[in-house]
């Protein structure tokens, strides 16, 4: 097990694939940062499980109120969205980020992110930036990619045959049980991620990129929710997906700081059990006032395993997490 | 162990939406029966663990209810198999035969042939002499009732050996 998960080949792809970034970035003034990998606060995503860490006594000494305990990053969000608060302006981040326990064939616990934010843009001009560059970084193996939208509702109705709005909670959950082959007891949520990862993404056209947006206001996470056309709330986030993979994500953020601490804080009684500390900073930030901005984040092993065609993330990482 | 009945895992995926709920997506093979299912966990749920074990056994007797196997380890240890149990691999049972029985809390859950046996024709038609090549081929019984094609050349009280995987002559023994 001393050897490398992944051929030298798939490490030079990397490498193009970072120039592609910073290139493309840096064409358009868009400020590469490094943030702190450790923080002292957690990610509150009830669904993302944050690892800590006791680096041992910094700077002086410890003591009740200065814990030695950190959080290492899930995402650079929350320090992202710091600079932003103090108008440092577009920026972008390359960084490597952990996850407790996500481990599979597509899953690492530790893997590289791309988060860039743009000031001044909403989710649709995002969406339009995210195909170019995915359509340039998936270049040297597809050099011309169909490109569709679909709004969330519209995606779940022609896969799974379910109307989100108007379904009952009876009636996604019997479509959910259908497709998992048990009752999971989930909520509505839940079984609509069953729905999604069983029935929709597995569907959705191949060699496309897919861009999926609309999403339900109960999945928000930090997007804006607004009303549709037909006058239902529904969150201003997407979803990019390519080849039955989540590739990026992505929001028009949501600048409110009440309502930012609201989610942050109904996230938090989610998982009363393992006590995350909020991050105070973003929450002071916010109430000094972000941008109107859209924001991105992107899996790059993901993708190197598309240009590298395999469907294992084992193949784009020089060494994998059994070999870590 | 999966509504009762013990499984094996055949495969296992990790699903995680973005922003959403974790599963995991399995592939079970039921070890009574065969049948494989899948199923949806939530990430982090556990199954109970089947207590199964697998055993080379001798084949010793039948008693016209359950057919009994031995340990070969020293032991000595005795289980009886029920028909439904045996499945198929009654077609291919010879006594002092080792075969791979399957326990599940002390009781004969499936039990499987060795890949090849040696056994007696025991009906056929007369064989036709000097036809090795031609291809050609006929049924004949085995001393188990099971039916295998053979050449034309094969005569009663030959053996044989079969592929237990396919139920195919391979030569004569």
């Amino acid at each position: 097990m001393w050897q490398p998960s992944a051929s030298r080949e798939a490490l030079l792809a990397r490498q193009r694939l970072y120039q592609t970034i910073r290139t493309y970035f840096s064409q358009r003034d868009v400020v590469e940062v490094e943030t702190p990998y450790l923080s002292v606060a957690a990610v509150c995503d009830p669904n993302i499980e944050p690892m800590r860490i006791e680096p041992g006594r910094v700077g002086g000494q410890s003591t009740e109120q200065h814990s030695d305990q950190r959080f290492l990053h899930t995402s650079p969000e929350y320090a992202m969205k710091r600079l932003l608060c103090a108008g440092y302006g577009d920026i972008y981040q390359i960084a490597r980020v952990f996850r407790r326990g996500e481990a599979g064939r597509r899953h690492n616990p530790e893997f590289s992110m791309l988060e860039w934010y743009r000031v001044g843009w909403d989710d649709q001009r995002l969406m339009q930036e995210v195909s170019e560059l995915a359509q340039a970084m998936l270049a040297p193996r597809y050099p011309q990619l169909v490109v569709e939208h679909l709004h969330y509702a519209d995606a779940v109705e022609r896969y799974a045959g379910i109307d989100v709005f108007a379904a009952s909670e009876s009636d996604i959950a019997a479509k959910g049980v259908e497709l998992a082959g048990q009752d999971l007891q989930l909520s509505r949520d839940g079984w609509l991620d069953v729905i999604m990862s069983h029935a929709v993404e597995p569907a959705l056209p191949v060699d496309t990129l897919v861009f999926i947006d609309e999403f339900p206001a109960s999945q928000a996470a930090l997007a804006r929710v607004m009303d549709d056309q037909q006058g239902r709330a529904v969150a201003r986030r997407f979803e990019l997906y390519f080849n039955g993979a989540e590739l990026a994500n992505g929001y028009y953020e949501l600048t409110d700081a009440d309502e930012q601490r609201r989610r942050f804080e109904a996230e938090a009684s989610a998982h009363p059990a393992d006590q995350r500390p909020l991050d105070e900073h973003l929450l002071a930030a916010l109430q000094h006032g972000m941008p109107e901005c859209a924001g991105v984040a992107m899996g790059l092993d993901r993708l190197l395993m598309m240009v590298m065609n395999t469907g294992s993330i084992a193949d784009v990482l020089a060494f994998d997490w059994s070999r870590a | 162990m999966l509504e009762n009945e013990p499984c094996s895992i055949i495969e296992n995926e990790y699903v995680k939406p973005g922003k959403g709920q974790a599963f995991n997506r399995v592939k079970l093979r039921n070890l009574r029966n065969g049948r494989v299912v899948e199923k949806t966990f939530k990430s982090g749920d556990s199954l109970e663990g089947a207590d199964v074990v697998e055993v080379d056994m001798e084949y010793l007797y039948t008693d016209g209810e359950f057919w009994h196997f031995m340990a070969t380890d020293g032991s000595f240890e005795q289980h009886g198999a029920s028909e439904e149990a045996l499945g198929d691999t009654i077609k291919w049972l010879k006594e002092q035969d080792v075969y791979v029985v399957t326990l599940f809390n002390g009781a004969v859950l499936t039990v499987a042939p060795p890949n090849f046996v040696e056994l007696e024709v025991t009906e056929t038609d007369p064989g036709v002499k000097g036809d090795t090549a031609n291809g050609g081929n006929k049924p004949a019984t085995l001393s188990t009732g099971a039916v295998v094609k053979v050449p034309l050349f094969i005569n009663i009280g030959d053996k044989l050996r079969v592929d237990t995987r396919t139920g195919e002559y391979v030569s004569r023994a």
